[in-house]
This record gives C-alpha cells, sequence and structure tokens, in this order.
C-alpha cells in the first residue's frame, strides 16, 4: 500500500541518502539482534506455516494430492469461490473508481461520511458482516416474509410466484463477499487520486475533451497501477473469506460452500491431505498475489522515474 | 446452417436428460458428528430409492453445531428433512417458525429415533490420569474437553448425564449442581460442536479426558487408531436420542413430502439400522441391536423424560439464558 501512495518524488533522493552511515553507525551487535528478531519472526510465524500446509498436502503423494481436486464438493467450493470473486471484484472496482473519483475530484456536503463509511467493513468483524444479512434476509428477518412466495397484493406477481433465497444461498455469500471487499479498491485509489490533483483533468477540459475522454485518457492511466493493486488484494480477500461468509453459507456441501469453508470441513472430518490440498490451492493464489503486487510495484516505480 | 443442427441437437440432449428419469434433490440439515453415518446412508438410500421409483435421488448434507443449524433452518435453511441431536432443537423448529407441528415427535416410531447413542469418555492411551468414572473427572488437575451446551447437542447430553450421575450419587439437585460447576472449572475450551471438541482433544492433544458421544468416540478410535486413544465408560450415563423430522414447510414449497418421508422411514429398515451399527450408532431394531451387541458395553442407562421430565422442562431449567449452566459458568 506505501509504495503506491507514498509517490516518491527523485529530488528528494539526496537527504534520503544521508539517513545511511547513521545506520552503519549503530554496532555491529544492534544489527545482528534486530536481524535475527525480524528472520526468525518472519520464519517462525509465515514462512513455517506456508510450508506446513504444502507439507500435510503432499504427505501421502501427489496421487493422493489430485485426488483431493477430484472430489465433486471440492470442484463446487472452487467454483463457488470463483463467482463469489467473479462478481465481487468487478462490482467493487466499479464502485471503488466511482466512489474515489467523487471523494478526490469533488467537494460535497457528506463527503467525510461517506469516506468514514466506505471503512466500515475494515471496523467490523466479519462475523457482523455475515449477521446482519441474516438479520435482513433471514426467514425471520425484516424482508424475510417478502422474499418467500406468497401473498403480498403491494409486491409485484413475479416476486410472489417465486421464492427469492439469498440466505443459505450464492446470492448470499456473494453479497457478502462483496461487503468484506469494499473498501480495498477505493482505499487504493483515494489517496492516488488526491495527490494527483485536478490540473490534469482541467487542462483536457480546456483543450476540449468532454469528461468522458477526460476520465478515459487522463484519469485512468494515471490510476491504472493503483487500481490494479487494489483489485489484487479484493481478489485475495474475496477468495479467502471465511467468517462471514461462513454466517450465511449453511454449509451445505457440493453447494454452498466456498473454498475456505470446505477446508474446516474436510479437516473436521479427520480427511487432512484433502484439506491442505485445498489449503494450497489458497496459498498459492496468495503467492501469486504478492507476485503481481510485486510486480506493479516495480512498473510503478519505473513508472514514476523514466 | 450446420450452427442450427448443432443447436438443435444440444436441445435435444437437454430435453431428453429431463424427460428421463426425475432427479429429487434432499437437503439433510444435519448436527455434527453424523457427517460419515450419512455419507453411508444416503448412497444406500438412493439406490433403494431408485429401484422403487426409477428417480435418482441427491441428498445434500449440511453439519454443524445442533443449535447453530436449527438456528439456520428458523432463518430460512431450506432442508427437506432435520436430522437433529436432541428433541428440543427441533422443538424449537415449531416454536420460533412453526416449521412443523408440535407434536412431531409423534409421526415415527421410538420417539421419532431410529438410532440411540449415549455419552462415554475418550482418554490418552493407558488412561494416563486414572479416569475410570465421572467422579475422577472434578479432581483438581484433570483438563476435560466438552463443548458448549449453548451450541452443541452432544455437550448437553454430556452435561445431563454428569448431572444425572451426580444426583444417583448424592441425592440431591443440589449436590447435582455443585458437582457439575466443579466440572466445568476443570474444562479449558468450549467448542461450538461435538466434533470440534474431538478434534480440540484428538488432534491439539488439549485434555485428559473428552466427555463425547460414543459414536464420536469409536470413530476416533477408527481413525487414529486404538494404540492413541481409550474409550472408558461410565458406571452411569444418559440414554441419547437424536431424533429425526420432517420439515413440513420446506418439503410443501418443494413437493418433497413423499421422498422426505420415505428418506426417514427407511433409517427404521434392516438397511438403515445395519448402516447405523456401523457407523457406531446403537440400532433400535432388536435384530440389529443383537447383531452389534457386541460393540456397545452395557451400562445403566437413565433417560430424559424420566430423570429431566423431558427436553422442553431441562431445556428451560438448565439452558436457557439465565438458567442453570448460565449460573455455574459464570462463577
Amino acid at each position: 500500500m506505501s509504495a503506491v501512495t507514498t509517490a516518491p518524488f527523485p529530488v528528494r533522493r539526496a537527504p534520503v541518502r544521508a539517513v545511511g552511515p547513521r545506520v552503519v553507525r549503530n554496532p555491529w551487535w544492534v544489527r545482528v539482534i534486530f536481524m535475527t528478531i525480524a528472520l526468525s519472526f518472519v520464519g517462525f510465524f509465515l514462512l513455517l506455516p506456508l510450508v506446513a500446509v504444502f507439507v500435510e498436502a503432499l504427505r501421502k503423494g501427489f496421487g493422493a494430492y489430485f485426488h483431493a481436486f477430484a472430489d465433486p464438493d471440492a470442484r463446487s467450493a472452487i467454483r463457488l469461490t470463483l463467482t463469489a470473486a467473479a462478481i465481487a471484484v468487478p462490482a467493487n472496482l466499479v464502485f471503488g473508481i466511482a466512489a474515489s473519483w467523487c471523494i478526490a475530484k469533488f467537494n460535497f456536503a457528506g463527503k467525510s461520511i461517506l469516506t468514514t463509511l466506505i471503512d466500515l467493513p475494515f471496523a467490523v468483524s466479519p462475523v457482523i458482516s455475515g449477521l446482519i444479512y441474516v438479520l435482513v434476509f433471514g426467514a425471520q428477518g425484516w424482508l424475510g416474509p417478502y422474499l418467500g412466495a406468497g401473498d403480498h397484493p403491494w409486491l409485484g406477481e413475479w416476486i410472489n410466484q417465486h421464492d427469492i433465497t439469498i440466505i443459505f444461498a450464492v446470492p448470499g455469500i456473494v453479497l457478502a463477499t462483496i461487503f468484506v471487499t469494499f473498501p480495498f479498491v477505493a482505499r487504493e485509489l483515494i489517496p492516488l487520486m488526491q495527490t494527483q490533483g485536478n490540473d490534469e483533468e482541467y487542462a483536457a477540459l480546456t483543450l476540449g475533451a468532454n469528461g468522458w475522454q477526460t476520465f478515459w485518457h487522463v484519469t485512468l492511466p494515471n490510476i491504472k497501477w493503483g487500481l490494479f493493486y487494489g483489485v489484487i488484494l479484493c481478489n485475495a480477500r474475496a477468495m479467502g473469506e471465511f467468517g462471514a461468509v461462513s454466517v450465511v453459507s449453511g454449509h451445505i456441501r457440493g453447494e454452498t460452500n466456498t473454498m475456505p469453508l470446505h477446508i474446516e470441513i474436510l479437516y473436521n472430518e479427520y480427511n487432512f491431505v484433502a484439506a491442505f490440498a485445498i489449503s494450497s490451492l489458497l496459498a498459492m493464489l496468495g503467492i501469486v498475489t504478492l507476485i503481481l503486487k510485486s510486480f506493479i510495484e516495480w512498473r510503478h516505480m519505473q513508472a514514476k522515474t523514466s | 446452417m450446420k450452427f442450427k443442427t448443432l443447436l438443435l441437437v444440444a436441445l435435444a440432449i437437454a430435453t431428453g436428460s429431463v424427460a428421463g428419469a426425475k432427479t429429487i434433490e434432499l437437503l439433510n440439515v444435519s448436527y455434527d458428528p453424523t457427517r460419515e453415518l450419512y455419507t453411508d446412508y444416503n448412497a444406500a438410500f438412493a439406490k433403494y430409492w431408485k429401484a422403487k421409483t426409477g428417480d435418482d435421488i441427491v441428498v445434500k448434507q449440511s453439519h454443524g453445531g445442533s443449535g447453530k443449524q436449527a438456528r439456520s433452518l428458523i432463518d430460512g435453511l431450506q432442508g427437506d428433512v432435520a436430522t437433529l441431536a436432541l428433541a428440543a432443537d427441533i422443538d424449537a423448529l415449531y416454536d420460533n417458525a412453526k416449521l412443523l407441528p408440535a407434536d412431531w415427535q409423534k409421526r415415527l416410531p421410538n420417539n421419532s429415533t431410529p438410532y440411540t447413542s449415549t455419552i462415554v469418555f475418550l482418554v490418552r492411551k493407558g488412561n494416563p490420569k486414572a479416569i475410570k468414572d465421572w467422579n475422577d473427572l472434578v479432581k483438581p488437575g484433570v483438563s476435560v474437553v466438552t463443548p458448549n451446551p449453548k451450541t452443541s447437542g452432544g455437550a448437553r447430553w454430556n452435561y445431563l448425564a454428569a448431572w444425572a450421575y451426580a444426583k444417583h450419587r448424592d441425592g440431591s439437585d443440589d449436590a447435582a449442581k455443585k458437582f457439575v460447576a466443579a466440572l466445568f472449572k476443570n474444562v479449558p475450551v468450549l467448542d461450538s460442536g461435538a466434533r470440534g471438541s474431538t478434534t480440540t482433544f484428538v488432534q491439539r492433544a488439549i485434555g485428559d479426558v473428552a466427555i463425547s458421544w460414543e459414536n464420536e468416540a469409536f470413530l476416533a478410535l477408527k481413525e487414529f487408531g486404538a494404540d492413541k486413544f481409550e474409550i472408558v465408560v461410565p458406571s452411569l450415563s444418559i440414554l441419547a436420542e437424536p431424533p429425526v423430522a420432517i420439515v413440513d414447510k420446506v418439503v410443501k414449497k418443494k413437493g418433497t413430502t413423499e421422498v422426505a418421508k420415505g428418506y426417514l422411514e427407511y433409517l427404521y429398515s434392516d438397511e438403515g439400522q445395519d448402516i447405523a451399527g456401523r457407523n457406531f450408532y446403537r440400532p433400535r431394531n432388536p435384530s440389529a441391536a443383537t447383531k452389534y451387541a457386541n460393540v456397545f458395553p452395557q451400562l445403566q442407562l437413565v433417560t430424559i423424560d424420566a430423570e429431566f421430565g423431558g427436553w422442553t422442562s431441562a431445556q428451560k431449567t438448565h439452558f436457557a439464558d439465565g438458567g442453570v449452566f448460565d449460573q455455574i459458568y459464570a462463577k
């Protein structure tokens, strides 16, 4: 996040270099102690669990490992996770651009409220994010009685004839996923757009571009790396979300289990190889995310310095 | 032209598959330790139903703590049948959402419980803390694993079995309350479901003894080997009756009443009872019970009706908000 938001200006490099010698002047043992602490922390808390996932997954060989993915319930879980992400990420992409565009480029009443609300999903526990949907759409919830087929004269005929299931079905899982991944794109773009200011847009407008052209040819190219970065983070969270999705899922195997939920089920059924095999898939997603993130940061730096 | 032919072929295949045998989907909302039982049973039932009616059956499963599963059904989980850990959780479906009639338990034989179980102890190999009976669980330094009675059906059976033991030994409810309070002082973790509790004991190696469903204890032995764990049978325990019921409101809407009824009734058949026995549930049917008699130890079993006046009363006294469990656990 920091690499994108604190866009380094090449001019300021000189004073930064002055810090260098002071660090070097620290006694050698201070450096050794800090390095040891940092490295062992990373080793114990990050690297070891990651290695353990793959070791456990391959404990009974590659045959058992790939067998875990042949199970129809596992496939359905993978499919559902991909579906939820495929809906949640574009939805938050559109929302994120719209919200950050409004917040960064314009002044309006309620702007600070909107900014605060965007952070809400970060602030509340995922369990609450799930429960609010149960409270609203559950059979005993606020809207629950109107969602089932029935006789509600003030509702349209279509709604009365169809059962609309949101909770304990795919729509609920998608809603919960959208909720928890809501801030990622917007949070990434707002500071970026704010530092860029409106100058280039004004220039484009005075040269005769319309609003859409300005957005497409001026604003979007400026934010593309930040946007890409936000989308990657959003996607990683969408696929990995456990708490909120667990509350609205109903845990129907082969139907409403996402990958993280399926992992828990397999673990509870003493099926450790399969549980860690699916975990390794999520871990690999995490690693790919990190690689993409580093790549984007590198590209971003290059774009800035050239 | 070619595209149109392709489209027609695809359409023909699609309609053809619909016109053939029906595929009916059922959702069985169950409690935690029945995963293996219903995996077996669903396959057997699908075969039986296919032979009987020609329809294909796909039974989907949802598992979790019994109380939590009841809550999900009340909130709208579309389960055709509820196979929960205790009658109170199915009563809740009537009390809170009128999903089935109040007298649901009279619709199938044996209080709608096709199999029973009881509560036993799972200890580590060699029984290092020499646990023989309930009174060993309240000794200082003994760490006991049991799930949370608020969310887990098994945990409520555990709690009531301990209560019944103390009441039989000391003769009064006050003494029983003190005994159970002392027992819960020795509990380091309260998991939300029975399976979570077993994995805490077995996988995370927490605790000296797990109070557990008999079937759950047998399964842990089968999965991890009898060289790691032992089952200890207490002098007295409770007859645990996990009931089954059709969720009327759901099956009416989905048009699955007949299949759901067949599904539960087949649990009482010879094959259904045999599958129950194979998965370490005590079968009701006398012939199946004889077949598995040497698997299940004999012990003194009290019933919820005789000892606690039924689930409604037990639930209200012990597990409702501010009930006895809240009083002893808050201390």
